[in-house]
């Protein structure tokens, strides 16, 4: 399955902003992506409840998966959104 | 309504100035689940649904006519109750047998819990999706949704407390008064109620007893609740509350002609035109609250452009972010301070975070650069003259020429001859100068007394930094509420005070009252005021 890794550059983490937009890109694909800190704790990146609820903290490394068409564009896609300080 | 025999008053500390009359609304508590859980009906799902949808979108109404960072919170907001693994909680604890308000409860309850036990920032969005949680009940329940009440007509706004998230999205033309029970004179409800140009009372205990329906008369500039006035008050007040034509216009002088600067005290873009030299306090608190990472600085930009353009090309002072105290921001302030009105708040918060100012600076020269708009910045809570030098050099750096510093600490005050040797000019915020020189915290509505800003003490050190100003030549602006008192304008400007900044409703106030006195007169009420 697709995966990337990508190190987290808001200053604050996953936080409400962050993870609103992350959601929101991640609903634009008709793809089950998923984000954790690892392969045994991912949750689904469309439910920004779930996202916020990992407590990710700024700088800390998650992954990234994805399933079906199209997947490793749309991981790059939200690789750039998590990897910019401004989100 | 409910009209007793008798009129009865109570009193707290006067905020919002001026007279009002109106039926009491309570602000409305969150709905409690009955003990007794009974059997679900055939379509809980789809009410519990449903109810969630009715949040969405009353919570999207609410955001229409909002931009920026309030936008932001709502949206944010929209996008919890909207969440998928929310409404897959919801369907499964109707299949468990659990009917729809507290199925909504224990679907809620699982996220609650999981981002509470973070703690720090995202512990504090707990509480948001306890907001949601509560209106979404209160619908299937039928009761009021928690919060401002919304009522076709007018009303007067009583509760325990306001929150800033409570007090920023009130419609002045709805809320004709606010009575709360807790709060002192220089409380974020006192301060907004006087932007909003509401009569408010606060710290007023006995607003406890008051329910919705009764009729008060809210008179703000003393202090008092009036319950069940009598017809020939309630006609009084009536007739009073049309707006007062202002009699004098343009800039603010002595009935002799000595200038005093009249500028306003603003939070945001300004709706209407004004009648004031300027602004002489751009709060920019607006734009970081209920956030949990500082606005970037193309966002701060794109604000501060808007708030710019609004003021029609008129100079701007803009206070660099105050954060911290009655206003601590996640990003910015730690959560451990035992005393936070003592501690890493307003210009300290650099030492921590210099790229929030840096950023800020940025973005304020930015915006200015871009519109033409002649813009000043100064730096809250500065203590000695080496901030104040620190300051300037960095904010001179972005290339302001005209830098200045607030003065809120009494050692600014009394050193204000060395302060003023590093700065352009400078304001005095009287609130938090009260707050320190008495040590009462501004928040608490027991020590009204000694915030108020008559008080021969803080005068005194008003005069001292006046007399500083004098020496220096440069202007020495007064931004804390005090300057919008009608009574104590001329006092003020007897002291020196060369430029008074306040909320637009007092403004035509202030100046009336300057055009009734001389110069001569002013100095001496002041003299006789310390």
């Amino acid at each position: 399955m697709p995966s990337r890794r990508v190190t987290i550059a808001s200053p604050s983490g996953l936080h409400a902003r962050p993870a609103k937009l992350l959601t929101e890109a991640a609903r634009k694909h008709s793809l089950v992506i998923r984000i954790g800190r690892g392969e045994d704790h991912l949750v689904d990146a469309s439910s920004i409840l779930a996202v916020m609820s990992l407590g990710v903290q700024s700088g800390e490394e998650v992954l990234l998966t994805a399933e079906g068409d199209q997947a490793d564009q749309a991981l790059a896609e939200l690789a750039d959104l998590l990897s910019d300080h401004d989100t | 309504m409910t009209r007793s025999e008798v009129s009865r008053e109570l009193t707290g500390n006067p905020a919002g100035r001026g007279q009002a009359v109106g039926v009491v609304a309570r602000l409305a508590a969150a709905p409690v689940l009955p003990a007794e859980v009974p059997a679900p009906g055939p379509a809980d799902a789809e009410v519990a649904v449903a109810a969630l949808g009715s949040v969405v979108a009353d919570l999207r109404a609410r955001a229409e006519g909002l931009s920026g960072v309030a936008r932001d919170i709502l949206d944010t907001q929209v996008a919890m109750a909207e969440d998928p693994a929310l409404m897959a909680g919801v369907r499964d604890a109707v299949a468990r047998g659990r009917p729809a308000a507290w199925a909504l409860h224990d679907a809620f309850e699982v996220h609650v819990a999981a981002l509470a036990a973070l703690g720090g920032y995202l512990g504090e969005r707990a509480g948001d999706l306890v907001d949601l949680r509560d209106r979404a009940i209160a619908a299937v329940l039928g009761v009021p949704s928690p919060g401002v009440p919304v009522r076709a007509e007018p009303f007067v706004l009583v509760s325990t407390d306001l929150a800033p998230a409570d007090t920023v999205t009130l419609d002045p033309s709805k809320v004709v008064a606010i009575v709360t029970a807790k709060g002192g004179p220089t409380s974020h409800t006192a301060i907004l109620a006087r932007a909003l140009g509401i009569p408010a009372v606060v710290g007023c205990a006995e607003a406890e007893s008051l329910v919705d329906g009764d009729l008060v008369v809210v008179d703000g500039t003393r202090g008092v609740v009036v319950v069940s006035p009598d017809d020939s008050l309630v006609d009084q007040v009536s007739r009073a509350a049309v707006a007062v034509p202002a009699l004098h216009h343009g800039p603010g002088s002595t009935s002799d002609g000595h200038p005093v600067r009249l500028l306003l005290n603003v939070g945001g873009p300004l709706d209407d035109v004004v009648d004031a030299e300027g602004v002489g306090l751009f709060r920019t608190e607006f734009l970081f609250l209920d956030r949990t990472e500082a606005p970037s600085r193309e966002e701060q930009r794109r604000v501060y452009g808007e708030v710019f353009a609004s003021f029609g090309g008129r100079p701007v002072v803009v206070r660099t972010l105050d954060a911290g105290a009655d206003k601590p921001l996640p990003f910015a302030n730690s959560d451990d301070e035992p005393n936070p009105a003592l501690g890493v708040r307003g210009y300290r918060v650099a030492r921590r975070r210099p790229e929030l100012l840096a950023d800020q600076l940025a973005a304020i020269a930015d915006a200015a650069a871009s519109h033409g708009t002649d813009v000043r910045v100064m730096a809250p809570m500065i203590a000695t003259a080496a901030e104040a030098r620190e300051f300037a050099d960095l904010a001179r750096s972005f290339g302001f020429s005209q830098v200045g510093v607030m003065i809120e600490i009494p050692a600014a005050a009394l050193r204000a001859d060395e302060v003023l040797a590093e700065v352009d000019f400078v304001s005095i915020g009287t609130n938090d100068l009260a707050q320190y020189t008495f040590a009462a915290d501004r928040v608490l509505g027991d020590l009204g007394a000694l915030l108020d800003p008559w008080q021969p003490a803080l005068l005194d050190l008003i005069a001292l930094v006046a007399e500083a100003g004098r020496r220096a030549g440069k202007p020495v602006g007064v931004c804390g509420e005090a300057a919008g008192d009608p009574a104590l304008a001329p006092v003020l400007v007897g002291l020196g005070v060369t430029s008074l900044s306040m909320s637009a409703p007092a403004l035509p106030h202030v100046r009336a009252a300057l055009r009734e006195h001389t110069l001569a007169e002013c100095t001496a009420l002041a003299r006789r005021a310390h």
